[in-house]
């Protein structure tokens, strides 16, 4: 599932504007409760972390847990002061770090 | 003596619709006092306020593969007053927890939005920790008619 991520962040933005961003990954998020066919318990499988940075800088960041449905959507703000760029990540259970950005032009 | 009492029923419906109907046995449910556990970690056995934290969730969730959830606490967020961390735990899945959200003063609104899974009907507890040490917490009943995460 190497898909890539869906974000939407505005292009441009005032200065000291708090802006709204959207992130979708697509992703099993298998739980680790599911059981196959033969009765064995399909190993957990999540993405068990996710960073929003601004050049840098930390923004908004969450654990996340079986709990969290397929496809993990995430909504959150950021204030903006400057022109920079945004760049997300994803942590999967395995280790696989997938990452993405996004520029704001702030006048 | 009216809370414990309907936390106490709360708790065996959840457990038992939990092994009855989604046939969990090895992982038994998760109890409101599983919750509660997480929560006491979270806040270092502080006391939390209530309110401050408004929890937006429907009220009868058709399908607990995918509930979503918006969670707003009421806070400043300048750098000497914002929210640091919130703590989502529900009190009726396999395991309580289901995210911890972390602020900065970036993030210009203590405010988020994703969508979650719920094996059963039950509390959504929301447990917010501000900069300056102080904790708030709210918490939501949603009916779940199908239910998430097993299978």
């Amino acid at each position: 599932m190497a898909d890539t991520p869906k974000i939407r962040v505005p292009k441009t933005a005032k200065k000291g504007e708090i802006i709204e961003i959207k992130t979708l990954m697509p992703h099993i998020m298998e739980s680790g409760q599911r059981k196959d066919k033969d009765g064995k318990v399909i190993p957990r499988k999540i993405i068990n972390k996710f960073v929003a940075e601004f050049d840098g800088k930390p923004v908004f960041s969450t654990t996340l847990e079986p709990a969290i449905a397929a496809n993990p959507y995430l909504q959150f703000y950021a204030k903006v002061e400057a022109s920079g760029t945004f760049k997300f990540s994803w942590t999967d259970d395995d280790g696989t770090v997938t990452t993405a950005e996004s520029k704001i032009e702030v006048a | 003596m009216q809370q414990i009492s309907r936390r106490t029923a709360l708790a065996l419906g959840a457990a038992g619709a939990t092994l009855s109907v989604l046939g969990w046995g090895r992982d038994a449910a998760a109890t409101p006092e599983a919750a509660k556990a997480d929560i006491t970690k979270f806040t270092g056995g502080k006391a939390a306020t209530e309110g401050k934290i408004s929890i937006e969730l429907p009220e009868i969730a058709e399908n607990g593969n995918t509930v979503p959830l918006s969670i707003s606490v009421d806070a400043p967020m300048t750098a000497d007053d914002h929210v640091t961390d919130v703590l989502v735990v529900a009190e009726g899945n396999p395991n309580p927890g289901v995210a911890t959200f972390h602020f900065t003063p970036l993030s210009g609104k203590a405010e988020a939005s994703t969508r979650i899974r719920l094996a059963t009907t039950q509390n959504i507890v929301v447990t917010a920790k501000t900069s300056k040490g102080a904790f708030y917490t709210a918490s939501k009943l949603v009916k779940v008619t199908i239910g998430g995460c097993g299978g």
